[in-house]
């Protein structure tokens, strides 16, 4: 298969995971559609090392997993945080620092 | 059409058909699960592309540990009783437009570059080119993430502690 097929089946999930994160009303869903995105990266970085032949892809995709690991945990955190203040967690109605 | 031709567009389909899933489903608790079979087509991909390292931290990583935290968000924040796990998308349409231009710009970026050639791979074995490289010209941001990960667990056990 060439790059292209990659490239073009990561940016189909990287659109697919932005009309996630545009259109969940969900906290956790807006998470899922992040976490759908960065893998696209990961995948078109995979794909690069591997037709460039350079082993910095490969690297930069193992700090970009860890990284999002780090992030989800946090990000989780917040969110149960927010439950546990305002009773949800739908993006629209934490509207605390609306000016 | 060989091995790899037929096993990218298996692992393409089931990574589209459950990318939709994910965005669509209206039950997050399916959408989790879906997460976790793109998690595990991704890493499939890697395998296809000559990394069987990667294919491991994915699966370890993410399939094992990112599905597992989503899973206790949701058990921690929706009453697994009643209506209130389903839930509606908004800006439909916008979404889809927004999505379709990106996607539309992305292609027609490729469109304008010349296809590589398959190159021989990089070495005949990547994980031990890993394991050097990350000791070797990559050991202070290896170490550095380990920082960071000791710090985003401390942080996350600050934010999700109890006040007594």
């Amino acid at each position: 298969m060439g790059l292209h097929a990659y490239l073009v089946v990561a940016a189909l999930v990287f659109s697919i995971g932005l009309f996630g994160v545009l259109t969940r009303r969900n906290a956790v869903g807006i998470l899922l559609g992040i976490e759908l995105m960065l893998n696209a990266v990961n995948i078109n970085l995979v794909a690069f090392s591997r037709f460039h032949a350079d082993l910095g892809g490969l690297i930069f995709t193992l700090f970009t997993i860890s990284i999002t690991v780090a992030e989800v945990a946090v990000g989780l955190a917040i969110v149960i945080v927010i439950f546990r203040v305002r009773r949800t967690i739908e993006a629209d109605r934490l509207d605390l620092l609306r000016g | 059409m060989t091995f790899e031709t037929v096993g990218f567009w298996v692992v393409a389909a089931v990574l589209l058909a459950g990318s939709l899933a994910v965005v669509l489903t209206p039950n997050l608790f399916h959408a989790v699960l879906y997460l976790a079979a793109v998690l595990v087509a991704t890493g499939v991909m890697f395998l296809l592309l000559g990394s069987p390292f990667l294919f491991g931290v994915q699966l370890l990583l993410y399939a094992g540990g990112v599905v597992t935290i989503m899973v206790f968000a949701i058990m921690l924040t929706e009453r697994l009783v009643g209506e209130s796990i389903r839930q509606t998308s908004r800006y439909i349409v916008n979404g889809a437009i927004v999505s379709a231009a990106v996607f539309v710009g992305i292609v027609g970026f490729l469109l304008q570059s010349p296809a590589p050639a398959f190159p021989p791979a990089i070495a005949s074995d990547t994980t031990a080119a890993i394991g050097r490289a990350l000791v070797g010209p990559f050991v202070v941001p290896f170490e550095l993430l380990g920082v960071l990960l000791v710090a985003a667990l401390l942080g996350a056990v600050y934010f999700a502690r109890t006040e007594d």
